[in-house]
């Protein structure tokens, strides 16, 4: 397990040190005017080159990286181009909201995918099967900033029109103001989120759920004279859930590493709508810190995944 | 009264492909205590059978009646199921390592369906009834044992586990299911002998499933053997043994290492197993069986022969010789052809 662990976190961090370099290269091939976009269209030769200077942009590409490394290794990711803002203290301002957004969502998904799921194995072929196979596909098919917009149109700017302001249209409110506003501004961009989850989880669910409901302990189950919601549940979905949770880890670590489409279109301020604000403004130390903690959480998740599949399944050993 | 009595019993599939006919008309009877070895090749619908009786086929039409000491089984709503498998009931199956969940600990899983019938029982007596069973079974170290998982013990272990949760509330009749198929040959004496035991013990009714002869020699006291969902032959042990009546049954003799002189080949029955959903016209193993005559495009019923419990579903004179003059006129026949 300790061995797991480590040859683990060291294969971790080989990726993110790939991952930084990608892209700092990335940033460096694409001609770069972050002085000028501060300095201003006025602004003389000398002013650029100040910045420049102030910024280490100076520096040929190998020392900047050098000098990022190193400050890494303290713990610090540097300050953005624009307000000399510490990244750390960005990163550490936008992550709640994407957790909020990320976790809550979720767990909608995961509830509605798996109910639905099992439904849909439990008896299949039935009206039951085809009318949630079909609300699957639906949403399955339909891109998420699609979806969103449709919510915001119906939920927010129709029932605003005839007077019925339940749903903002976007912004965020932390849960420290109170548990109402906080799910309030957060309900639509979770079912944004969650229903095109939801969706792939009621297919995946329900292909687990019909394989593991095929198996000879389940008719072993039934010999035992069990109810058959025990049956069901006790016996089929315990097995069944193994593929369904890998998924889950894999896909909530990608998600709190930034939901960049969601925050975009409700405007929720969390690291998907920073990064893409970055970008734009090509704040390279911004962008690679937003960078790395995505890909430090996908790592991270990948090995809660893998020591979680050896908790699920007692047959499988971890080395 | 018999404790089991099947009467024209059918099952039917309905697929893709067309109805399959996995049982035709079966009718037989168990009496307490006894043991009835149902022997037949794979899709020869033993299977079906018994997990028709107890409810566990989905989705088949079911015809016939199945009485198990005065309760029709047969359409019985799950309720009812439900209080006799398991606990009048009891069932083991072909793979114990696929037949036990993967995912608990192999206590866990006996003492759950001791809880599933006696609510009232503590957590406490029903694991210390696990432990007794599991050392009934003659697995060392019982109780030590109630904590590993399925895939930490061996094949006859296994199927011993699996013995041990069948009996565990003492059932009248125990439906074993090709139990040592899946084993090793000398595990499988071993699994054997412990059934015995226990039915010795315990008074235990069996149904035995299987395709194995030598098995049914030893454990059987009425055999029913089966073919393409139809029962072919029925007869004590002894006289499926010393005097069977039925083509088919004879083809399964034949083909046992044993019955010829050493280093001859083995004689296996030419063709293969019709299509449950194409049956033959008449007796389904016509197309295979080396006496085939005329009339046997009619199907043949299960009638007596001879004397005592010996039925058979075959139009061949009941006399073995004549029989062989038969065989012998068709070949006869058919040669200038």
């Amino acid at each position: 397990m300790a061995r797991f662990l480590l040859v683990r976190v060291l294969n971790g961090i080989v990726v993110l040190w790939l991952v930084s370099m990608a892209v700092f290269a990335l940033f460096f091939v694409a001609p770069s005017n972050v002085a000028r976009t501060i300095a201003g269209r006025q602004a003389t030769p000398e002013t650029i080159a100040a910045i420049n200077e102030r910024l280490g942009l100076d520096q040929p590409v190998w020392k900047q990286y050098l000098d990022f490394v190193g400050n890494l290794l303290h713990g610090d990711l540097g300050y953005d181009y624009y307000y000399q803002l510490s990244v750390t203290q960005i990163i550490r301002e936008a992550l709640p909201i994407t957790l909020s957004l990320a976790v809550g969502a979720a767990i909608i998904w995961m509830v509605l995918g798996v109910f639905n799921g099992v439904i849909s194995a439990v008896f299949p072929r039935t009206l039951a099967d085809r009318g949630l196979t079909v609300f699957a596909l639906f949403f399955f098919s339909m891109p998420t900033f699609l979806l969103a917009l449709v919510l915001l149109y119906f939920l927010y700017f129709k029932l605003t029109v005839n007077g019925h302001a339940w749903f903002p249209a976007g912004g965020y409110v932390p849960l420290s103001d109170g548990l109402w506003p906080w799910v309030n501004h957060l309900l639509l961009p979770w079912l944004a989120l969650a229903l095109v989850s939801a969706a792939a989880y009621t297919r995946l669910t329900r292909a687990s759920m019909l394989d593991v409901l095929g198996e000879d302990y389940i008719r072993t189950a039934r010999a035992k004279g069990l109810p058959e919601s025990r049956v069901v549940v006790r016996h089929g979905l315990r097995s069944a859930l193994t593929p369904v949770i890998t998924q889950f880890g894999i896909d909530l670590g990608q998600l709190i590493g930034g939901v960049v489409v969601t925050e975009t279109v409700f405007s929720l301020p969390g690291l998907g709508k920073t990064s893409i604000d970055a970008i734009r403004q090509q704040d390279l130390p911004v962008i690679i810190g937003i960078v790395l903690f995505a890909a430090a959480a996908v790592v991270v998740a990948n090995i809660v995944v893998d020591i979680m599949y050896a908790v699920l399944d007692p047959r499988v050993r971890i080395h | 009264m018999a404790l089991l009595e099947v009467k024209d019993l059918s099952v039917s599939f309905a697929t893709d492909d067309g109805v399959v006919r996995a049982v035709r008309e079966m009718s037989f009877e168990l009496d307490r205590g006894k043991t009835l070895g149902i022997v037949g090749e794979s899709g020869s619908g033993k299977s079906v059978c018994t997990q028709t009786i107890t409810g566990l086929t989905r989705g088949a039409e079911v015809h016939g009646e199945a009485w198990f000491d005065g309760i029709e089984l047969i359409g019985a709503p799950s309720r009812v199921l439900r209080t006799i498998r398991g606990v009048r009931i009891g069932m083991i199956f072909q793979d114990p390592l696929s037949s036990l969940h993967p995912a608990y600990k192999v206590g866990w899983q006996i003492t759950e369906l001791i809880h599933a019938h006696d609510t009232l029982i503590s957590r406490r007596r029903a694991r210390a009834r696990a432990a007794e069973l599991l050392g009934l079974v003659g697995i060392p170290r019982a109780a030590d044992r109630l904590d590993d998982y399925p895939h930490q013990f061996s094949g006859g272990m296994r199927q011993r586990v699996m013995i041990a949760m069948a009996m565990a509330l003492n059932p009248d009749l125990l439906i074993a299911d090709e139990p040592t198929t899946a084993l090793d040959v000398t595990v499988q004496a071993q699994v054997l002998t412990v059934m015995r035991r226990l039915q010795e013990e315990f008074g235990t009714a069996i149904v035995l499933i299987t395709h194995d002869l030598g098995v049914v020699a030893e454990m059987a006291d009425d055999v029913v053997v089966m073919y393409a969902g139809k029962i072919m032959e029925k007869a004590s042990r002894r006289d499926i043994f010393y005097r069977y009546h039925n083509p088919y049954t004879e083809g399964l003799f034949k083909s046992l290492p044993g019955q010829l002189p050493t280093r001859a080949r083995l004689q296996s029955i030419a063709g293969s197993p019709p299509s449950l959903i194409n049956l033959p016209t008449g007796c389904p193993f016509r197309p295979r069986c080396p006496y085939a005559f005329d009339r046997c495009v009619e199907d043949p019923p299960l009638v007596q022969v001879y004397s005592g419990l010996q039925h058979s579903a075959c139009w061949l004179p009941r006399d073995l010789q004549e029989r062989e003059r038969a065989r012998v006129t068709r070949l006869a026949e058919e040669e200038p052809a």
